[in-house]
């Protein structure tokens, strides 16, 4: 043994050649390999009288994927709620994270970055069961409407033409709801992370330079957390690409990408279109990965 | 300037205060209703407030036996992906904590992809491998699909922890006589393993309740998830849903919980500032 440790400290290549066959071998097997078969089915087609899969490479699932407007109405949908998502979170994440970043200290810093913790980590279908009891037409929201006596209000939010449904839950605007909660902590984490890293000095020196707090703010801290918003954008956005829980339990009946690949591999039999499908977002995560670099996503992960 | 308006590094502005209260409140209220609601004597809809508050469907929950099954297949099921992950986390984490070899940056990115890439690429994939190599779906294809994504997680705690401890320590050990699997027992050991434990936990957590992954490869199996996701759209026994609800959020609320607490940083070396 002894021998053995001595041997593998003076070839530090042999070590991690070691260490590393077990881990290699399932990553390139079970995950590289089963991500290589989704693509190859892609390029497979289905034939449209035997539903059978012709295992012959095509680009017509492809063709089919871009020349339907249905298909392509779907991708449009899944990104526009993609960057919704991604704003409102961003918005919504910016004060919990300086204050508990910036101003938080002892105690209440560990209370806030615990209280961040736990419902990121609590069960995430239980989450979205309890805002389906949020949400529905008897629930808490519409409860606390009515008893604001703004039920007219939120009568006229749901009329609203592409938002609206029958009742928050069986609308977009429940949906976004849902996944703006969902992604919440993946966007307080890293803007949090970044804003602790500035220095202290520079809001200073900012202020004795004669910067009101709102300048300050504007003009220091905004610019310095970018780079955190551009991490956890890359989270909120890639999450709502490829969910597809949330759309089939809250929401209007539109599809989403996430939705199609699990219809068409579902009922539908059809894995070559939703394995083209799921080529969709990994694509697009691809792009967007690249826009977040610009703006420093990966220095503040 | 009127004097409110100078900087205070220690006052948040009212603002950020109460949006960051607010935002923090709209993040747990959620859990809070949930825990109301396994209580609820009422059994047909979702009226708030409940009518009246009961014990009974606990009892209920307990005298179901498809619950039970549910509940020890995903313990099996997490269990097994997260020894699985400990042993190929760990070995990657020790590979590439400090070697530097040229395929290095792409080893990386291989090991933390399952979990950046949306969790439906990796069910769509593992079920587009079984349909090519015609495999059953089966609880071995659950486990294998877990392991992969608890396989990161692991790594991730691991190799975290190997990063924050000094390069020297190591040389200092064997400079001063030990050997390899002394330096290992004595040095790396203690300060690894509360990462390892602590990543074992998030896998075991992560494994119960897991659900996107699972779907593709599940076949007829139920998981947990899976029966509660199947009742959400049959809701017929409303109140025992609420009931497991409760019931998993306290099992994967437990390990995330220790977790937290072995991996937390010091205290006083994070306030100080």
């Amino acid at each position: 043994m002894r021998a053995a440790s001595t041997f593998f400290y003076r070839r530090p290549y042999w070590y991690v050649a070691l260490l590393l066959v077990p881990p290699l071998l399932w990553f390139g097997t079970v995950y590289l390999g089963s991500l290589f078969a989704l693509l190859a089915q892609s390029f497979y087609r289905i034939d449209d009288f035997t539903a059978q899969i012709v295992r012959e490479p095509t680009l017509d699932t492809y063709r089919q994927l871009v020349t339907q407007p249905a298909n392509v109405d779907i991708v449009l949908r899944t990104v526009s709620m993609a960057i919704c998502v991604t704003i409102a979170c961003a918005i919504i994440a910016l004060p919990i994270a300086i204050y508990m970043a910036r101003y938080a200290s002892g105690r209440m810093k560990a209370f806030f970055y615990v209280g961040v913790m736990l419902p990121m980590w609590t069960s995430y279908l239980v989450k979205i069961y309890a805002w389906r009891l949020l949400l529905a037409k008897e629930g808490i929201i519409a409860w606390c409407f009515g008893k604001l006596g703004l039920t007219g209000l939120l009568e006229t939010l749901l009329e609203a033409p592409g938002i609206g449904g029958p009742s928050l839950s069986s609308s977009y605007l429940g949906m976004f709801i849902v996944f703006v909660y969902m992604w919440l902590p993946f966007m307080i984490l890293p803007m949090a992370a970044a804003l602790e890293r500035v220095p202290g000095s520079l809001l200073q020196a900012s202020a004795d330079l004669g910067a009101r707090p709102s300048q300050t703010f504007r003009n220091v801290m905004l610019p310095l957390a970018v780079p955190g918003i551009a991490a956890g954008s890359v989270f909120t956005f890639s999450l709502t690409m490829g969910d597809y829980i949330i759309p089939s339990v809250v929401g209007a009946p539109g599809y989403f990408i996430g939705m199609m690949v699990y219809v068409q591999q579902g009922t539908a039999g059809n894995i070559p279109l939703a394995a083209a499908f799921s080529v969709v977002p990994i694509v697009l995560i691809f792009v967007y990965l690249g826009i977040a670099r610009r703006f420093g996503a990966f220095d503040a992960l | 300037m009127p004097f409110k308006e100078r900087y205070r590094p220690n006052k948040a502005s009212w603002l950020v205060r109460a949006g960051a209260f607010a935002g923090l409140a709209f993040m747990h209220i959620p859990v809070f209703i949930i825990i109301l609601y396994a209580f609820t004597t009422d059994d047909r809809t979702y009226r708030f407030p409940p009518p009246g508050l009961t014990l009974r469907w606990f009892e209920v929950a307990f005298g179901r036996a498809d619950i039970w099954q549910s509940m020890s297949l995903s313990l099996l099921v997490a269990a097994c992906a997260t020894v699985i992950a400990l042993i190929l986390g760990t070995l990657a984490a020790f590979a590439l904590a400090r070697a530097k070899f040229p395929a290095k940056d792409s080893l990386t990115v291989l090991f933390v992809l399952p979990i950046a890439l949306p969790g439906i690429i990796t069910g769509i994939a593992l079920l587009a491998a079984m349909k090519t190599l015609r495999v059953d779906p089966s609880v071995l294809t659950i486990i294998l699909g877990h392991a992969t994504f608890c396989t990161v997680i692991v790594y991730n705690n691991v190799i975290a922890r190997l990063r924050r401890l000094p390069a020297n320590w190591v040389e200092a050990s064997m400079d001063l006589g030990a050997d390899g699997l002394q330096t290992f027992r004595y040095v790396l050991l203690p300060q690894v393993a509360t990462a390892f434990l602590a990543g074992g936990m998030l896998a075991f957590a992560l494994s119960f309740d897991e659900i996107i992954v699972t779907i593709f490869t599940a076949g007829k199996e139920r998981t947990l998830p899976i029966w509660f996701f199947n009742e959400l759209f049959r809701p017929r026994d409303r109140p025992v849903t609420n009931v497991v609800a409760v019931i998993v959020i306290a099992v994967t609320l437990i390990p995330i919980v220790l977790a937290y607490y072995l991996t937390r940083p010091d205290d006083e070396h994070e306030t100080a500032r």
